[in-house]
């Protein structure tokens, strides 16, 4: 069954969805979308880095992600400039020097559509393997620090004077992003990958009454937007990356239209004025 | 409401009064010995000392941007002082209501959710808690639909339900109705007396602080004056901050509660003329330094 290259860019496209799901949460509520887009952006640098350090391009991608995500932690404390101007530099600084160093390498010949756009035929055996322990260790991780995590994102002050230590907890989290970032890039591409984290967790808020359930519906809306929008590929011969998103597109605004007629009086007021 | 500590004040007026000397140091949660911070270009606060006791109130007062928030934050190891040096017991919980706190409507939270975000806790213990700050009716609701006082309720509902040993509130009434203030504030009181937390309040309403406090620091980017509420009150660098009106709220209300102290034994609440007078004559009543 493995062997299928459809069947593996599924499976694939699913693990990454099931990380997505809490991890674009997370992102919604932080009003973090463009971190993860800068984040995402610096991913080509992390491929023209493998290639020249000869080392896994995976393991290029994350370390490149985490080193954007840091510089920006590092540039933040000396004030003077907003984080949205900081995190424009450096989104769009690491894709420009990806794309010119990409083509100074003459030697390497790459695939450049594929990279930015995902590119479902690569994905191999090893690949599905590496996913599988991600998913693992990366649930794991977001399970463990999900209480300070929330709190930090409702209040970092108040979750470190009551101990929570949502330092260390960002930290684990930008981790981990960067790590759904580098196993992203073959799915979905370097360009999309904030897509796939912002849209099925914007698509759940409206069916969601606490955090954690809104965690694992954006879940369930990011599977079912790999599951569509890789057989639209397969069907009409469009590039899986943006069939992707375009199907957590279509997701997301029926669920605003299955809204609009039940959402004028929130459920938990009509049962707080009976 | 009664108070009943007001009877050592003459001994305590000079400033600035510590009234800690005689507590075992075990009953200390949190204190801080000359601590100051530094941002670019100004000292936001310069040796600060200060402590809170367990079953003690101590009401931090002084004018906007005098550093209260950022004391009370370096109190809590939010704010890592520049200099001097802050010591909290080992191992103690912490409650914390701060002065600004809004939630992104992306997130789905119920009142309910909210209680245990930085801990969890059983249904029984936030209903009683939620009952406590009235919000029983709104345990389900979206935190994104409170008004500003019920919010500030959920807040200290939240900051009391895991029984702190230290509790810090950063102007925990704001927005709250006046009669809701007066249960609120009891509610502290309750804190204090039957959890016996050491509370750190910081708070505008002068009477209120009058009345709770065990212990008032006025602040102005350093401490200017600290002992009893009484002790305060009457020090003039008080009423150079808070200019006369104040000190004279202060004297009043002392005065209402304090009869002894009043020389024509009149009883006139609430009058703003009588209280002038009645602030005129108040130096004459206790004071021996002033003269």
């Amino acid at each position: 069954m493995l062997d299928d290259f459809f069947i593996r860019a599924l499976l694939a496209g699913i693990g990454l969805a099931i990380l997505a799901g809490p991890l674009g949460c997370l992102i919604v509520w932080r009003r973090m979308a463009y971190f993860g887009d800068t984040m995402a952006h610096a991913a080509l640098l992390g491929v023209v880095l493998g290639f020249l350090l000869e080392i896994n391009l995976t393991l290029g991608v994350f370390l490149t992600a985490l080193g954007v995500a840091l510089s920006l932690l590092v540039l933040q404390q000396q004030k003077g400039l907003s984080t949205d101007a900081l995190l424009g530099i450096l989104s769009h600084s690491t894709l420009a020097l990806g794309l010119v160093l990409l083509a100074l390498m003459r030697w390497v010949r790459v695939d450049l559509m594929g990279y930015l756009f995902g590119d479902i035929l690569s994905v191999s055996k090893t690949d599905l393997a590496v996913i599988a322990g991600v998913l693992v260790l990366v649930l794991g991780l977001i399970i463990w620090i999900w209480r300070p995590l929330l709190a930090a994102t409702v209040d970092e002050e108040l979750a470190e004077a009551e101990g929570l230590a949502p330092v260390r907890a960002r930290f684990l989290f930008m981790l981990a992003l960067a790590i759904v970032i580098a196993i992203a890039m073959k799915i979905v591409g370097i360009l999309l990958i904030t897509s796939l984290l912002v849209i099925p967790a914007a698509t759940a808020r409206r069916f969601s009454k606490s955090p954690e359930q809104m965690a694992v519906m954006a879940s369930i809306a990011g599977i079912i937007a790999v599951i569509g929008g890789l057989s639209g590929s397969l069907q009409f011969d469009t590039p899986s990356g943006p069939s992707i998103v375009v199907a957590a597109l279509l997701l997301f605004l029926l669920s605003r239209i299955s809204g609009l007629g039940r959402s004028r009086i929130p459920a938990s007021e009509k049962d707080g004025f009976q | 409401m009664t108070i009943a500590k007001a009877t050592s004040d003459t001994s305590l007026a000079s400033l600035p009064t510590e009234i800690s000397t005689n507590r075992h140091v075990d009953d200390v949660l949190v204190e801080c010995r000359d601590v100051g911070v530094y941002r670019p270009s100004r000292w936001l606060v310069q040796g600060v000392d200060m402590d809170v006791s367990r079953g003690k109130i101590v009401t931090l007062i002084g004018p906007n941007g005098s550093g209260k928030s950022t004391i009370a934050k370096i109190m809590l190891g939010i704010i890592k002082p520049d200099t001097g040096s802050v010591r909290m017991k080992p191992g103690i919980r912490v409650g914390y209501v701060p002065q600004k706190l809004t939630i992104d409507a992306s997130l789905p939270l119920s009142v309910k959710r909210l209680m245990s975000l930085t801990a969890k806790y059983s249904d029984a213990d936030i209903e009683t808690a939620l009952a406590a700050t009235g919000l029983a009716h709104l345990v389900e609701a979206g935190v994104q639909q409170l008004s500003g006082g019920e919010f500030q309720r959920a807040l200290i509902a939240r900051a009391i339900l895991g029984k702190p040993d230290l509790l810090v509130l950063d102007e925990p009434v704001q927005g709250v109705d006046f009669s809701g203030e007066i249960g609120l504030y009891q509610l502290i009181r309750d804190v204090r007396d039957k959890i016996g937390s050491g509370i750190l309040l910081i708070s505008h309403d002068l009477h209120l602080v009058m009345a709770d406090s065990d212990s008032v620091v006025c602040v102005n980017g350093h401490v200017c004056c600290q002992g009893t509420p009484q002790a305060v009150a009457e020090n003039p660098e008080f009423a150079r901050l808070f200019g006369g009106r104040a000190a004279e709220t202060l004297a009043v209300y002392r005065h209402h509660h304090d009869h002894s102290h009043l020389p024509d034994g009149s009883v006139q609440h609430q009058d703003g003329s009588t209280s002038f007078e009645l602030h005129s004559h108040g130096p004459h009543c206790d004071h021996d330094e002033e003269a």
